[in-house]
């Protein structure tokens, strides 16, 4: 050998590092494998979601022309006027016309009513898949009779069939069939406001196309000879866009449906990486535990020439391989969850899902987890490098600071730039994935706070006084090597999600039941003409109801502001308007006098005006704030095609939370008295009986009334919160999953670490029972502080939710934050004494020939 | 007659909050290429810190190491792995076996990383020597102190070290057990040539060999080389 310190060089032997990280990892994989396995929920969650995302887009791409039903679809919310109805008869090789509104219906036989959504349909609609029906042949049997066909939601609920009546404003339809499904039609949507077709040639005689009433007209296209559609709508755009017209073709649909659905899959995605995180954070801490034990190993290997890049090496491959082998079971069994995904989301899709095995969405899932397994394994795995021979000498406390190496920073400036860039991957916004990522940080930063408060309080907590067991069980949290915090953060973030979805979910349904108490409106009608104001009033009190509210309301669209049109605002990017403000429909009121939820912010109240001059009109505070509108502003409004020019007088802020009628703008008297308008009526009914027979009443009378009760909206809100909750405790599912599993990973990992202490303690001669209280009381605090993490954080998120993006009171349910303490405090206990079991059953000296 | 372990003005000093403590000073000594000597010392002597920078395991603080006319300080911790791979063998206390290797493997450890071929027949031809040919195949923990310690030995001479340093090869064994794993590191040392450091307390030992170095608070309180000399 040349003893020239430059000739030390020797080739790296890549097949014996192989070689020698398998036979290392002979006596730990199962360890490995259960570290590794922090990560398996979160790759599958994000394989899943993949898989549902590529299925979805090629589901919807595939079917986009059932979504419209046809070549080119237009659609208006108000009349069409002469010249543009030219245009639009002049479209398309056949063509159908859709007129929709919402109305009440009446089930004779039964005599209940309930608000749908009317669509009197003309012409061969859809042309592309068709109007689901049982039987098959009512979709298109229907429109040539006075027949219907009923939602089938509104069939079960009523327990109306095939061939029984129900009344649409003054017509009895026959019911031809059951409505399984319209085209683009969810079944959310179609839960809200469930659908009821009708023949157009009816529409009329039914007298519900009152002035005032929200009509939204459609006009569908079928195209059999070739014809470019895109050429064609570019050429339409300017002409439909300048009339408010809106429209779509099977491309535009296909577009706008998969960037919604990429949009969610997206945010979803961002769900399951946090799952993934969760995992990898387990995954680091188990690694550097898992290092601290090969210290000796590594050490010896130095003493026998191993150089310190090839000891990092030998372990670097058994994480990847680890890592590889958790990711392609992840993505496996993210491939069998994507099945269940068209069942969580069946709800909110307009199409059926099929549940393809992607390959993509496997390739990604297995390339991630590889990736995130490899970074988070690195910051304890570079601290090998530092592992000195002299170790096999004696354990030097130096090097037991694995994690004082400074390349550290820079495997934690990977790990960042990492994270930023999947999450724009996932949100396109380089900008929004900083955010995250912060948000990320952050979260994680608050819960590893909370658990480091926590175990110093639980250390000054502590009492001498105490016996033995609890201050053992208690001192577990904290001494070196515990696991408190790893657990905390992983626990904790799941337990949040939870919790919070719960919080917000009994907020917003405590909030809506609230307004329903006391002498509070609990029912709305609108859509009352003014012949019927008086006589709807009578009916009202004839039922012994009160006439909380009855107010006029006018449709109205804005014109100008400042003397600023439309088109200014298309052409002046200076103006800081909204850019719907011009395109939006106004229903608003005029009165003399603030009602009690309304304040005045600025300028002064006018309560009388006369149609000279400018009207001195009141605005909402948002809706000034943000179009930049202030006192003084000029507003030109069209009343029904009369001009009518108005100055900002005052500025009131609105509480929308109570049931009532609210207005963004308000009129004084005396100027658009006479204006075409229609009524609502604020009553409160005190029993559900009582609300039905009123519901019944004016229906019969007044079919051209709409009535929406609160027990209705609740209902809804409920069946909608209670679908979002499946979806939302589906994805934090794999968050609560991950935290188990890092759970039983830790507690394994402390198995091995307090192996030698159980066994000391029972040859001193500590009972079995004694071993049992120590980890019971051990593991029942870990899973309370955990639990207690996420409930105190969740409390404090559903806090700010409730403050500022709900503007509701908190009012927090107590039990569900009390189950989920106890539950989790169970579990955790059960898990802690089942990893344990080995240390109670067999004999001391057994697990100390064994563990050598 | 050629030296292969050559010490000069050796020291090593600890930093520990805030106190500088000097474990060695000033330790000048040389080791004669196939010769046995034995370090001895109580406890904290400094015998096994003298003994892990002799061996390249430790950077020395003042001073210099010279094994087969290399200079340690000069090297970087990884040149220095590559010279233990090359030219030292070693035993210790607590065996250092690696837990997860079998006996066979851990004695091909050495050779693997040299690159070597035919290792192991080599292997298995050491594992014989030491009496253990039928245990090759069984993990550390499934050995006995006495075989661990064997296989050990099997470990340290499968590279054909110009030195080994065996640090109280014989402290975690019983008396019977000692006295085979002191024949067989001594027969297996004549052998091979080698040149033995070995790190004791037990007196009984190190009289086994040809010369005495005695520490006593880092520093050399006596050589006895009468029996090298003889």
């Amino acid at each position: 050998m040349d003893n020239t310190p430059g000739n030390y060089k020797r080739k790296l032997n890549i097949p014996w590092l192989f070689e020698m990280a398998w036979r290392d990892s002979r006596r730990n994989r199962s360890r490995l494998f259960l570290f590794i396995s922090s990560i398996i929920f979160g790759i599958a969650a994000l394989v899943a979601i993949y898989s549902f995302g590529f299925n979805l887009k090629k589901d919807v791409d595939n079917q986009a022309a059932t979504l419209i039903g046809s070549d080119l679809a237009i659609y208006s919310n108000k009349p069409v006027n002469p010249p543009m109805q030219h245009l639009i008869d002049s479209l398309g090789d056949r063509r159908s016309q859709e007129k929709s509104f919402a109305s009440m219906i009446l089930f004779p036989k039964s005599g209940g009513t309930r608000l749908v959504q009317i669509r009197a349909l003309q012409g061969e609609f859809p042309y592309y898949g068709s109007l689901e029906t049982t039987p098959v042949s009512a979709g298109t049997a229907f429109k040539k009779g006075k027949m219907a066909l009923v939602d089938q939601t509104l069939m079960l609920q009523f327990n109306v069939k095939v061939n029984d009546s129900i009344k649409v404003g003054n017509v009895t339809f026959l019911i031809a069939g059951t409505l399984n499904k319209a085209p683009g039609q969810t079944n959310v949507a179609s839960n809200i406001a469930p659908i009821v077709y009708i023949p157009m040639q009816y529409l009329d005689q039914t007298n519900l196309l009152e002035k005032g009433s929200r009509i939204n007209y459609n006009f569908y296209y079928k195209y059999d000879h070739k014809v470019d559609i895109n050429k064609l709508t570019k050429k339409l755009e300017p002409r439909l866009d300048k009339a408010g017209l809106n429209y779509d073709t099977i491309d535009t649909k296909k577009e706008n449906t998969g960037r919604a659905f990429g949009d969610l899959t997206r945010f979803l995605s961002l769900v399951g990486f946090i799952a993934l995180l969760l995992g990898c954070v387990g995954v680091a801490s188990a690694i550097h535990i898992y290092v601290r034990e090969k210290i000796a190993s590594i050490a010896i290997m130095r003493c026998l020439g191993v150089k310190a890049y090839e000891a990092f090496l030998i372990y670097l491959i058994q994480i990847t391989g680890i890592g590889l082998l958790g990711s392609v079971i992840g993505a496996v069994l993210g491939s069998v969850v994507q099945h269940l995904m068209p069942l969580i989301f069946k709800d909110f899709l307009p199409i059926s899902i099929s549940t393809d095995t992607s390959w993509m969405a496997i390739a990604q899932g297995v390339l991630l987890g590889v990736i995130i397994s490899i970074l988070f394994a690195l910051l304890p795995l570079i601290a090998i490098r530092n592992i000195s021979p002299l170790n096999t000498l004696r354990i030097s406390y130096e090097n037991l600071n694995l994690l004082r190496d400074p390349l550290r920073w820079f495997v934690y400036l990977l790990i960042v730039a990492f994270i930023i860039t999947f999450t724009y991957f996932q949100l396109d916004n380089w900008l929004a994935s900083v955010f995250f990522t912060i948000g990320i940080f952050i979260a994680f930063l608050v819960l590893t706070l909370i658990a480091k408060l926590l175990m110093y309080l639980v250390k000054i907590f502590i009492k001498s006084s105490w016996s033995y067991l609890w201050r053992q069980g208690f001192a577990n949290l904290y001494r070196p090597n515990n696991q408190t915090v790893i657990l905390i953060v992983s626990i904790g973030l799941s337990t949040a999600f939870i919790c919070t979805l719960f919080f917000i979910q009994s907020m917003l349904v405590k909030q809506v039941a609230l307004s329903a108490s006391a002498n509070q409106a609990n029912m709305i009608l609108f859509d009352i003409q003014n012949k019927q104001e008086k006589d709807v009033a009578d009916i009202t009190r004839t039922h012994h109801l009160p006439v909380i509210q009855q107010v006029p309301v006018v449709t109205i669209r804005l014109d100008k502001i400042n003397g600023k049109t439309e088109a200014d605002l298309q052409k002046d990017t200076s103006l800081k308007f909204n850019k719907y403000v011009f395109a939006n429909e106004y229903r608003v009121t005029y009165r003399d006098t603030l009602t009690v939820t309304e304040k005045l912010t600025d300028g002064d109240w006018v309560g009388h005006a006369t149609k000279k001059g400018e009207v001195p009109i009141s605005v909402e505070e948002r809706w000034a704030k943000h179009n930049h509108l202030k006192v003084g502003d000029h507003l030109t409004f069209n009343v029904q095609g009369m001009q009518v020019a108005t100055k900002i007088n005052s500025i009131r802020v609105v509480n929308w939370n109570k049931m009532q009628t609210n207005f963004l703008v308000v009129f004084p008297k005396g100027v658009i008295d006479d204006a075409p308008q229609f009524h609502v009526l604020l009553t409160h009914v005190p029993t559900k009986a009582a609300s039905a027979k009123f519901q019944q009443d004016v229906v019969k009378k007044f079919p051209n009334i709409s009535m929406i009760d609160l027990g209705f909206i609740l209902s809804v809100l409920d069946d909608l919160m209670n679908k979002l909750g499946d979806i939302i405790s589906f994805m934090a599912m794999f968050s609560i999953i991950t935290g188990v599993v890092v759970l039983i990973a830790s507690v394994r990992i402390s198995k091995y670490q307090r192996i030698q202490e159980s066994v000391l303690l029972r040859t001193m001669g500590a009972s079995r029972k004694q071993i049992l209280a120590i980890t019971g009381i051990e593991y029942f605090f870990l899973g309370a502080l955990s639990a207690a993490t996420g409930i105190l954080i969740a409390f404090a998120g559903s806090w700010l939710l409730a403050k500022y993006s709900f503007d509701i009171p908190f009012n927090a349910n107590m039990l569900p934050a009390l189950l989920l303490f106890l539950g989790i405090g169970i579990l955790t206990i059960l898990i802690g004494l089942f990893n344990s079991r080995g240390i109670l059953n067999k004999p001391p000296l057994e697990i100390l020939r064994r563990d050598v | 007659m050629e030296t292969i372990l050559n010490i000069t003005n050796l020291g090593k000093t600890y930093n520990s909050a805030g106190k500088t403590l000097a474990v060695l000073d000033n330790i000048n000594f040389s080791v004669i290429a196939g010769s046995t000597n034995a370090i001895v010392g109580p406890s904290g002597s400094g015998k096994t810190t003298l003994l892990g920078l002799c061996a390249g395991l430790d950077r020395s603080s003042t001073g210099i190491v010279e094994l087969n006319g290399i200079k340690l300080g000069e090297l970087s911790e990884d040149q220095r792995a590559q010279v233990r791979n090359q030219h030292v063998g070693f035993i210790f206390q607590n065996f250092q076996l690696l837990p997860t290797l079998t006996a066979l493997e851990n004695v091909m450890v050495p050779l693997e990383l040299r690159g070597e071929k035919n290792i192991k027949t080599r292997s298995l031809d050491l594992l014989d020597k030491v009496g253990l040919a039928d245990r090759g195949h069984h993990y550390p923990a499934q050995l006995s102190g006495g075989e661990q310690q064997r296989v050990s030995l099997a470990r340290a001479f499968s590279n054909q070290p110009k030195i080994l340093f065996a640090d109280e090869p014989t402290g975690n064994l019983d008396a019977e057990t000692s006295e085979k794993v002191v024949k067989l590191i001594f027969d297996l040392n004549r052998e091979a040539g080698t040149t033995l450091v070995l790190v004791t307390h037990d007196l009984d030992l190190a009289a086994k060999t040809q010369r005495i170095i005695r520490i006593k608070g880092g520093k050399v309180v006596s050589d006895d080389k009468t029996i090298l000399n003889a």
